[in-house]
């Protein structure tokens, strides 16, 4: 009974979901006339930005890409107090099984490299694909390959929430200069420079490092607290 | 046969709704509270994919002027919906992360992870 009912509002929903995207068109160039172009020739102009969805999650969307990365901090924080433990009551970690020499000396050998993946990744955020969510994340992927493979591997809380709330900082900080020399928050206070340079976009290549920063020791905090949940 | 392409065109649509039936219908139905939130995030998955969708033009490239292509503007797809979806993975990531955080506290506090075993939280 309970099914039927849920199964019959569903396809309610898949049917009116379908008939409007329909409506919309698949591949059509109904936005042409729209906020895209705008974005783009503001982007490719103005900021000299060659990656535009870069210029728009840090300066057009700048202010919105501040509360997302306090919503990331405030899950970290969230999960830390969720699964809350005295000090002296972490223990090991929970390990199904101990790694081998291969993994070991593999895992030695691509750590280096993984962080490397990442900074290249969150300091050519507003050139190539990428940014600073996706370098933080690759190079807590290399911390997470590290802790599941070294029994004893452990990351500092300390260094990880200096880390992450001197990053956090910086980015406020810039929008305060921002606030101070232009009148409004975050606004560009670098110049452009060149498309296609490196040194291109004004803060736009700051902000991104240190959210990069941030999030790559969130992430790293979040891996530690879960892989330490052990009764 | 152009009929069948008519329909081609809709199917990454179809394919969006369908995984966010899927997951709202695995967060309704099953009782294990794992399962709930793989739903939750399947039906996230479905979002992002929808949102996407929107934004895509024929033949498009994406929205980076590389060098040699700075002057193809019109070809680009929609950068706006890419922006969101780049934030909404972020959040989504987040609530994931508490929502299992909270399935952990739940299982030590009462021993399973069935919904219908813990008091009050059945439908």
């Amino acid at each position: 009974m309970k099914k039927a009912i849920i199964l019959i509002s569903l396809t309610i929903l898949g049917v009116y979901l379908i008939d409007i995207f329909t409506g919309i068109g698949f591949g059509t160039a109904h936005f042409a006339s729209g906020v895209k172009d705008a974005y783009l020739i503001g982007s490719k102009e103005t900021l000299k930005v060659s990656n535009v969805v870069t210029s728009i999650v840090v300066n057009f969307r700048g202010f919105d890409t501040l509360g997302e990365v306090t919503v990331l901090f405030l899950a970290s924080m969230a999960l830390g107090g969720i699964l809350y433990k005295k000090r002296h009551d972490v223990g090991e970690r929970s390990v199904l099984f101990p790694s081998t020499r291969i993994v070991m000396s593999g895992a030695k050998l691509l750590f280096p490299s993984i962080v490397l993946l990442g900074a290249y990744v969150f300091i050519h955020g507003h050139l190539s694909p990428g940014g600073g969510f996706q370098g933080g994340t690759i190079i807590a992927t290399g911390f997470l390959l590290m802790l599941i493979t070294y029994r004893n591997y452990s990351v500092s809380h300390q260094r990880l929430s200096y880390i992450e709330s001197s990053a956090g900082i910086i980015f406020i900080g810039i929008g305060l200069a921002g606030y101070f020399i232009n009148g409004s928050f975050l606004s560009n206070v670098l110049p452009a420079g060149k498309l296609n340079d490196l040194f291109s976009g004004g803060v736009i290549g700051i902000i991104y490092v240190a959210v990069g920063f941030k999030v790559a020791a969130e992430l790293t905090g979040i891996i530690y607290t879960v892989l330490h949940e052990k009764d | 046969m152009e009929k069948y392409l008519e329909i081609l065109n809709y199917t990454i649509y179809g394919a969006a709704i369908l995984l966010l039936l899927i997951g709202l219908y695995g967060a309704l139905t099953k009782k294990s509270l794992i399962k709930i939130v793989l739903g939750l995030s399947i039906m996230d998955s479905g979002v992002h994919l929808l949102m996407i969708a929107i934004g895509y033009l024929k033949n498009g490239t994406a929205p980076i002027f590389s060098p040699g292509h700075e002057n193809e503007m019109s070809k680009m797809v929609d950068p706006v919906p890419q922006a969101l979806v780049l934030t909404a993975i972020v959040i989504g990531f987040g609530v994931t992360a508490v929502a299992l955080a909270l399935v952990i506290r739940l299982y030590k506090h009462h021993n399973t992870l069935r919904i219908d075993e813990i008091k009050n939280l059945k439908w």
